[in-house]
C-alpha cells in the first residue's frame, strides 16, 4: 500500500534531524533547508544517502538539488532587479517540479526563491519517486 | 611520524566491507597526551583510523581514481575507553556508494572475535571532491592516496610467511 504523505513526511523529518542537526520542531513544512535548517552543501549528499535508504529510492544527480541554481540566480534573463522574470519563474517550476511555486508566484524575488527548497519540498519529491 | 591508524587489513571486500587493525602500544606517544599516568587512545584517532579503514574501502571501489576526502561525521558514539596492549578492529560497511561519494557506517572492537567488546560506532560520509566542488582547483596527482595507503592494501594480499 502506498505511504500517506504524513507516513513520508515522519521519515523526511528524521532524515532531516539526522542529516543537518536540527529538533524535530525545527522541521516544519515551509523550514527552508539552507536559511532555516543551516544546510551546507555537503548535507545535499548526505540527506540523498539517507532518503535513499530511507524509502529504497534512487535520487540522480541535480534532481532534488537543482545544480546551478545560484549561476540561473545571476543570469538576467530570469533575474531583473531582484525580481524573478516569467522566464525564471518557467526555469524552476522545470528544474524543481515538486516544490510549490505559490508563495514565489505572490513574491517573486530572490530571496523567496532560496526558499523554495523546503521540507515541504522534499516530501513532495519522495512522494513523486515511491511507486 | 606517518600518520596511518592502521596496521593491516583482515577483511576486504570490495564496495562492501573491511576489517583493519590498529595494535595499541605504549611506545606511541599520543597515548600519552590526554592523561598522565593513565595512557588511551585519543578518540579522535580511533575516528580517524576508521576513516582510513573505510576511506581506503570507498577509494579501492573506484580504483584510486577519485581523491576521497571525510566530509562528515554522522555518528561518533563511544562505549569503552581504549588502553595500550589492546587490539582496536575497525569494520567498515559501504551503506551507499555513488559517483558523488559514499556513506559508510562502521563499528570498533576491541579484538577481533565478533562478540568483542564493542569500543565505537561511527559512521562517516565521504566526498569525491573533483565531482563535488566544481570551479575549485586540486592538484591533479591524487594526494588522498599516498603509496602508505595504497601498500596496505598490497601487504593484505601478501600476509603468509616471508621465506629468507
Amino acid at each position: 500500500m502506498a505511504m500517506t504523505r504524513d507516513e513520508v513526511y515522519a521519515k523526511v523529518q528524521q532524515v532531516l534531524e539526522d542529516a543537518l542537526g536540527v529538533d524535530a520542531d525545527e522541521v516544519k513544512p515551509d523550514a527552508a533547508l539552507v536559511d532555516d535548517l543551516g544546510m551546507e552543501s555537503i548535507d545535499a549528499l548526505d540527506i540523498v544517502f539517507r532518503l535513499e535508504k530511507a524509502f529504497g529510492i534512487k535520487i540522480p544527480r541535480g534532481e532534488l538539488f537543482p545544480e546551478n541554481l545560484p549561476e540561473l540566480m545571476q543570469d538576467q534573463r530570469f533575474v531583473v532587479d531582484g525580481k524573478i522574470t516569467p522566464d525564471g519563474m518557467a526555469e524552476l517550476k522545470k528544474r524543481m517540479p515538486f516544490a510549490d511555486l505559490g508563495p514565489l508566484e505572490a513574491n517573486p524575488t530572490v530571496e523567496q526563491a532560496k526558499r523554495l527548497l523546503n521540507v515541504g519540498a522534499v516530501v513532495s519529491y519522495v512522494q513523486s519517486k515511491l511507486p | 611520524m606517518r600518520w596511518i591508524w592502521i596496521d593491516k587489513f583482515l577483511e576486504f571486500q570490495p564496495r562492501q566491507s573491511a576489517t583493519a587493525l590498529k595494535n595499541l602500544s605504549l611506545a606511541e606517544d599520543h597515548l600519552h597526551d590526554l592523561y598522565p599516568a593513565f595512557p588511551i587512545a585519543p578518540h579522535s584517532l580511533i575516528i580517524e583510523g576508521m576513516a582510513q579503514t573505510a576511506g581506503i574501502l570507498v577509494g579501492q571501489a573506484r580504483d584510486f581514481s577519485e581523491k576521497v576526502i571525510l566530509a562528515k561525521i554522522g555518528k561518533a558514539k563511544f562505549h569503552r575507553l581504549s588502553r595500550p596492549g589492546e587490539t582496536l578492529a575497525f569494520h567498515a560497511r559501504v551503506e551507499s556508494l555513488n559517483e558523488h561519494g559514499a556513506s559508510v557506517a562502521g563499528v570498533v572492537r576491541c579484538g577481533t572475535a565478533a562478540d568483542a567488546p564493542l569500543v565505537a560506532e561511527i559512521d562517516l560520509m565521504f566526498s569525491h571532491i573533483d565531482k563535488n566542488l566544481a570551479g575549485m582547483s586540486f592538484p591533479e596527482h591524487n594526494f588522498v592516496f599516498t603509496e602508505q595507503f595504497t601498500q596496505l592494501l598490497k601487504t593484505y594480499t601478501l600476509d603468509r610467511p616471508i621465506q629468507l
